[in-house]
């Protein structure tokens, strides 16, 4: 007896993948209709992280918030810190005093520190979810390194509240410019070890090229920012090309995406994504070091190092000038964007923050249906989504 | 004489239950499986800790995806009031015993977001029952195997057919505390 083709188009089966799973990376759910083992539909459900933090924003005062943007993402929270502070910054204009420069190259120090952690984590999650294990513990491994760092800088393993607005809240430890380079030379060659578990094994590759390809067209009209959008060749850093603290200086080298999976592969997959984070990381390296050339030396009175709380900032902040701002960032998921609304008074008038996971979540619905269900895991992991930017 | 012993029901057994009942605390002390529930910041100290430098598996604890095979809830981050109803369903399907661990400020009282948030839930013992409290914003992992060896003296004193003892424990610095516990006993 031969069967008809027609015959074996089943019933169709919805899944709820989530909101405890533990490949969504946190509480995402999913809501999966599928034809068998072939994705047919595929829709987000967010909002189980959903912590109000933007209305919380409206009852503190400017300085208070900082703390906050700690847990907006956690996995970059100097990053986070960072696009809060020089919002707030440029809607103070020339009432602040400029952040100075050792307070700068800090910042670009940390966040640059905390951009390579948080790529660790995402390459590592990424490579635990398809199966392979070893790579996230050296992962890891490194990442308590720059705890370890930013731990003797500020108190705190995760959520840091270390950037302030006006500078930096303390100065760096006398070690820690011995400590980061250490640090960096370990993950250089740390990085190469890594690349060769991971990066070049077919396995890995096979499951990610070809996975939830993104053209640049799709990318742009999508509103993917960051390592998503830059995996699919599109060449776009806010460090550079919009750059804001000593950025402009520092020449960025921004990888793109080029089909790094070669004939297996197509130009934004899966894959590309993954590996323009590790380039990413490489380059994120560079700007370290180069923000410690460029650091000034530290200065002989301790009153006014680096700004921040040391500085009269926190007093001329308590009453912005009115108007409205819109500055956007580099975080390690692209585009971080604080759109401040004041109204003169102490407390905000609103907050809004535009992160880059919330639009990569979007797309899910878009990239899933046609994939297998197993492919599900690799385009979460390769777009990186980190659900408190999507909640917020 | 050994059928005797080994028959349940028989009132003579009472000695052979208690070597096996300790037999089995010894086994859940050193095997807690516990439940990947992580919902924001902590759940990151909590991969850490089951990470390279604390690694959480010479505790013989080994983190488990499914609630049906897990002991052990660590409830790491923030219940909002959206996903409190999937949190005490995953408590539900615990298999007995079953012990929870509340990590972190948010878990414990809703933490920084307790006064003007609309959507957090102001502590998870609102929702199921706490066996220890661990203080922390996040709590540090040494805090967190604190809190671990806490609940493992906790099931030590176990017993299958005993009263189980419900008062939370509070990590604080080092020090033991016992608190009231606001929640029922399920």
């Amino acid at each position: 007896m031969t069967i008809e083709a027609e015959t074996l188009d089943g019933e169709r089966m919805t899944l709820s993948m989530g909101p405890h799973h533990p490949s969504t990376h946190g509480v995402l759910r999913l809501i999966v209709e599928t034809d068998g083992e072939v994705i047919s539909r595929a829709v987000p459900d967010i909002g189980y992280l959903h912590r109000a933090i933007e209305k919380i924003g409206e009852k503190l005062e400017w300085a208070q918030f900082v703390p906050y943007t700690d847990r907006v993402d956690y996995v970059c929270a100097m990053n986070a810190n960072l696009a809060f502070c020089v919002a707030a910054e440029q809607l103070m204009g020339s009432a602040l005093a400029p952040v100075p420069r050792r307070g700068e190259c800090i910042r670009v120090l940390v966040a640059e520190l905390n951009r390579i952690s948080s790529h660790l984590v995402a390459v590592g999650v990424s490579a635990m979810d398809l199966g392979a294990f070893t790579p996230f513990l050296h992962g890891l491994a490194q990442r308590e390194t720059v705890n370890d760092i930013f731990e003797r800088l500020c108190g705190q393993r995760l959520t840091y509240n270390y950037i302030t607005i006006g500078g930096v809240a303390f100065d760096l430890h006398p070690t820690a410019v011995a400590e980061i380079g250490t640090f960096l030379d370990e993950l250089s060659r740390e990085m190469k070890r890594f690349s060769q578990l991971i990066t070049v094994n077919p396995i890995f590759r096979d499951r990610c090229a070809k996975v939830a390809t993104i053209s640049a067209a799709e990318a742009i009209a999508w509103g993917l920012v960051g390592p998503n959008l830059r995996g699919s060749g599109v060449d776009f850093d806010l460090r550079r090309d919009e750059p804001y603290g000593i950025y402009g200086e520092l020449d960025v080298q921004v990888p793109v995406g080029r089909n790094y999976a070669g004939r297996h592969g197509a130009l934004g997959d899966s894959y590309d994504r993954f590996v323009v984070r590790l380039l990413e990381i490489q380059e994120s390296i560079r700007l370290c070091r180069k923000a410690l050339e460029l650091l000034p030396p530290a200065a002989a009175k301790a009153d006014d190092p680096v700004g921040g709380w040391q500085s009269d900032a926190s007093k001329v902040l308590r009453k912005p000038p009115a108007g409205e701002i819109y500055v956007r960032t580099e975080a390690p998921r692209g585009e971080m964007g604080y759109h401040l609304v004041s109204d003169g008074s102490k407390m905000p008038y609103r907050i809004k923050i535009r992160t880059g996971s919330f639009a990569a979540v979007g797309m899910l619905e878009y990239l899933c249906p046609g994939l297998f269900m197993a492919d599900i895991v690799t385009v979460i992991g390769s777009l990186d989504i980190v659900l408190p930017e999507v909640d917020r | 004489m050994t059928d005797k012993a080994l028959s349940p029901g028989n009132g003579d057994d009472g000695v052979a239950l208690l070597a096996v009942d300790e037999f089995l605390a010894w086994g859940k002390e050193h095997s807690l499986f516990y439940l990947l529930f992580a919902t924001a910041c902590c759940g990151i100290e909590l991969m850490q800790t089951g990470g390279p430098r604390y690694d959480l598996d010479r505790l013989g604890m080994i983190p488990r995806a499914t609630p049906r095979q897990a002991d052990l809830m660590i409830v790491a981050g923030t219940i909002t009031h959206k996903m409190a109803s999937r949190a005490h369903l995953l408590y539900q399907q615990m298999a007995e015993p079953r012990w929870v661990v509340s990590m972190g400020s948010c878990a414990n009282s809703g933490g920084p977001f307790s006064k003007h948030s609309y959507s957090v839930l102001n502590g998870i013992d609102k929702l199921i029952p706490i066996d220890v409290y661990i203080p922390g914003c996040p709590p540090r992992p040494e805090a967190l195997i604190d809190g671990v060896m806490a609940l493992r003296h906790r099931v030590k004193k176990y017993r299958t057919a005993g009263i189980r003892d419900r008062d939370p424990h509070v990590v604080a610095g080092g020090d033991c505390e016992f608190g009231s516990h606001p929640g029922k006993d399920s």
